[in-house]
C-alpha cells in the first residue's frame, strides 16, 4: 500500500487527480445530503446530463469547455429546481426529457464537431488522470466555497430539509437557500464531470449520503459519515481503477455501490445483534 | 391592540377561492379554536397567517409586538417526513431558527430553552433518539416542543391531536394550558370539537368563508353552534381524532350548510 502511495506522489499528475477526486468527493458528499433528503436527488442526475451537453455544444464550438457549461447548467439547476418543486408526475417527466435531451444535443454536437474523440469519450465516462491544473485549480476554490457555505448554513440547510414550511414561517428565505443549493450542485456536476464523467457523478452525490443513512440516526452524524464514506469511496476505486487499469469513475461508483451494500447488510444485522446482547 | 387582527382575507388555489372574507382578532393569552369540515380553509388560513401563502385580498396585522420570531407553529402530521434522520434534541433546537438571523450557530440561550422545553415535555430521556424511531404520541410531543422553542407570544397548532390517543391528546391539552397560563395565546384547527370548545375562549367557525366568531359561550348559543354541537353529541365519541367522529362531523357540516338539519 505504502509503495502505491510512493509512486503515485512521484507522478504530479497522479497526485493532481488524488487532490481533486477527495475535493469532488468531500463536496458531493455534503450536496448529496441535503439533495437526498429534501428529495432532489434527480436534480443532480438532471445536471449531469446537461452538463454534458453543454460542454460538447462549447467543444464543436470551440470555447474553452467551462465558458459555455458553468453559466448554461446554473440556468438549469435553477429551471431544475423550480421543475421539482412542483407536485405529481409531470415535473418527474419533463425532467427525463431535459435529461436525455441534452444528451442527444450533446452527441449530435460532437458528430457534428470532430467525431468522438477521447475527450467526449472522457466527459462520458470520466478520465480522472487527465485533470488539468486549471481543473484542480477550479475544484479547489469551488471546496472553499461549498465548505464554507455548509459551515455557516448547517442550520439553516436542516431547518429547510426537515420541515420547509416550518422553516419559512420562521423566516428563513427557504427559495434562496433552496437556490443556493442548486447552484453549488450544478457548479460541483461540472468541475466534477472531469473525474467521473457525466454519466457517473451523480452517483457520487447519492450514494454517500444514503449509505450514511443506513447507519446513522441524528443529521450531524449523517453529515460526517456521508464524508467519510465519499472519501473512502474515492479512495478504493481511485486505487482500484490504478492498480487494475480500470476506468476511474466506473470503479468509484463500484467502490461505492459496495460499500452502500456492506452498510445495508450491517444495517439489517445490528437490530438482531442488540437483541441478542441484551 | 390585538396579536392579530385579520381583516376581508380571501385565499385563492390556482384563480379557485378556497376560502373569503374572514374578519377576526385573536388577543394576547386568548385561545380561538378554528371549526369546519375538511377544505373549509381551515389550514390555508394558518398558513396565511403564518405568510406561507399569500391572501387574495385583504390583510393580516401583528400587533403588540408580534413578530414570526415570536411565533411557534405546529405542522400538519402529513407534512412532516418520516424518515428523516434527526435526533429529538437536533429538531427541538431548530425551534430557534427564528431568532437566528445569519448566526451559523445556535446561543447558549437558545440550547438552554431547547433543554427546558424538553424537560417539560419528558423529553429528555430521548434527547438522542431519532425522530423516526418515535412513537406517533412522541412525535407529536417533539414537534409541540420545538414549536414552544419558537414562540413565545403565539402557538399555531394545525391538528395536533390528529391519531393520538386520548390519553396523549389530555397530556398534551395540560401542556397547552400551561403555554396559555405564562401569557402565550394559541391558535389551533381541531377536529376534537368537544375538547376544543372545553379548553378554547374563542371559536372561528369556517366553511369556505365565516360561518361564526366570537366567544365560547356565544358560540354555544348561536344557530351554528347547536346544530354542530348537537349532532356531534348523537355520535359515540370514542377517541379523539377517531376517524369515523371526523366524517361524521362533516356530514353535520354539510347538513347545516344545505339547511337540512336532523
Amino acid at each position: 500500500m505504502w509503495d502505491i502511495f510512493q509512486e503515485i506522489m512521484n507522478y504530479p499528475f497522479l497526485l493532481r487527480a488524488l487532490l481533486a477526486g477527495m475535493l469532488i468527493s468531500i463536496c458531493s458528499a455534503l450536496l448529496g445530503v441535503s439533495l437526498v433528503l429534501k428529495r432532489y436527488a434527480m436534480i443532480g442526475d438532471g445536471l449531469s446530463h446537461v452538463s454534458f451537453g453543454a460542454l460538447a455544444l462549447g467543444m464543436a464550438l470551440g470555447f474553452s469547455p467551462y465558458l459555455l457549461a458553468v453559466p448554461v447548467v446554473l440556468v438549469a439547476g435553477f429551471f431544475l429546481l423550480k421543475l421539482s418543486d412542483k407536485s405529481g408526475m409531470r415535473g418527474d417527466a419533463a425532467l427525463a426529457m431535459i435529461s436525455s435531451s441534452s444528451l442527444a444535443l450533446g452527441i449530435l454536437a460532437v458528430s457534428w464537431g470532430q467525431g468522438v474523440s477521447t475527450d467526449v469519450y472522457n466527459y462520458m465516462f470520466g478520465s480522472i488522470l487527465t485533470t488539468s491544473r486549471l481543473d484542480l485549480i477550479l475544484i479547489s476554490i469551488l471546496s472553499g466555497v461549498l465548505l464554507l457555505t455548509f459551515l455557516l448554513f448547517y442550520h439553516k440547510f436542516f431547518a429547510i430539509s426537515f420541515d420547509e414550511n416550518f422553516a419559512a414561517a420562521s423566516g428563513l428565505k427557504v427559495t434562496w437557500y433552496n437556490m443556493l443549493l442548486a447552484a453549488l450542485t450544478s457548479l460541483t456536476v461540472v468541475v466534477g464531470i472531469r473525474i467521473m464523467g457525466a454519466l457517473l457523478i451523480s452517483a457520487l452525490i447519492i450514494f454517500p449520503a444514503l449509505t450514511a443513512m443506513r447507519l446513522f440516526n441524528s443529521y450531524k452524524a449523517v453529515t460526517w459519515a456521508s464524508l467519510v464514506f465519499s472519501l473512502l469511496g474515492f479512495l478504493l476505486g481511485f486505487f482500484a481503477s490504478y492498480l487494475f487499469s480500470t476506468p476511474s469513475g466506473a470503479s468509484i461508483v463500484l467502490a461505492n455501490l459496495g460499500i452502500f451494500a456492506l452498510a445495508s447488510l450491517l444495517a439489517k444485522v445490528k437490530p438482531l445483534w442488540k437483541k441478542s446482547a441484551s | 391592540m390585538p396579536l392579530i387582527s385579520c381583516e376581508n382575507l380571501s385565499f385563492a388555489y390556482d384563480g379557485q377561492l378556497v376560502l373569503e372574507n374572514v374578519h377576526f382578532q385573536v388577543e394576547k393569552a386568548d385561545y380561538l379554536a378554528i371549526l369546519g369540515e375538511n377544505g373549509s380553509g381551515k389550514s390555508t388560513l394558518l398558513k396565511g397567517i403564518l405568510g406561507l401563502k399569500a391572501p387574495v385580498t385583504g390583510r393580516v396585522t401583528f400587533g403588540s409586538g408580534l413578530a414570526p420570531s415570536k411565533l411557534g407553529y405546529l405542522p400538519q402530521k402529513s407534512e412532516i417526513q418520516k424518515d428523516f434522520p434527526a435526533t429529538v434534541e437536533e429538531i427541538v433546537l431548530s425551534g430557534a431558527q427564528n431568532r437566528q438571523g445569519l448566526r451559523p450557530f445556535y446561543s447558549k440561550a437558545d440550547k438552554d430553552l431547547a433543554r427546558q422545553r424538553m424537560e417539560k415535555l419528558e423529553l429528555r430521556p430521548l434527547a438522542k433518539r431519532s425522530f423516526r424511531e418515535l412513537s406517533g404520541g412522541q412525535q407529536q410531543r417533539v414537534l409541540l416542543a420545538r414549536a414552544l422553542v419558537a414562540g413565545r407570544d403565539l402557538l399555531i397548532l394545525d391538528e395536533p391531536f390528529a391519531g393520538l390517543d386520548p390519553v396523549v391528546s389530555q397530556d398534551l391539552y395540560r401542556q397547552l394550558a400551561d403555554a396559555q397560563r405564562e401569557g402565550m395565546a394559541i391558535i389551533m384547527v381541531s377536529h376534537d370539537l368537544h375538547a376544543s370548545l372545553h379548553h378554547a375562549n374563542k371559536v372561528l367557525h369556517l366553511g369556505s368563508r365565516q360561518l361564526f366568531f366570537g366567544s365560547v359561550a356565544d358560540y354555544r348559543q348561536s344557530a351554528i353552534g347547536q346544530s354542530y354541537l348537537g349532532l356531534s353529541r348523537q355520535i359515540p365519541h370514542d377517541g379523539a381524532g377517531d376517524e369515523d367522529t371526523e366524517f361524521d362531523l362533516c356530514d353535520v357540516c354539510e347538513a347545516y350548510q344545505t339547511g337540512e338539519e336532523n
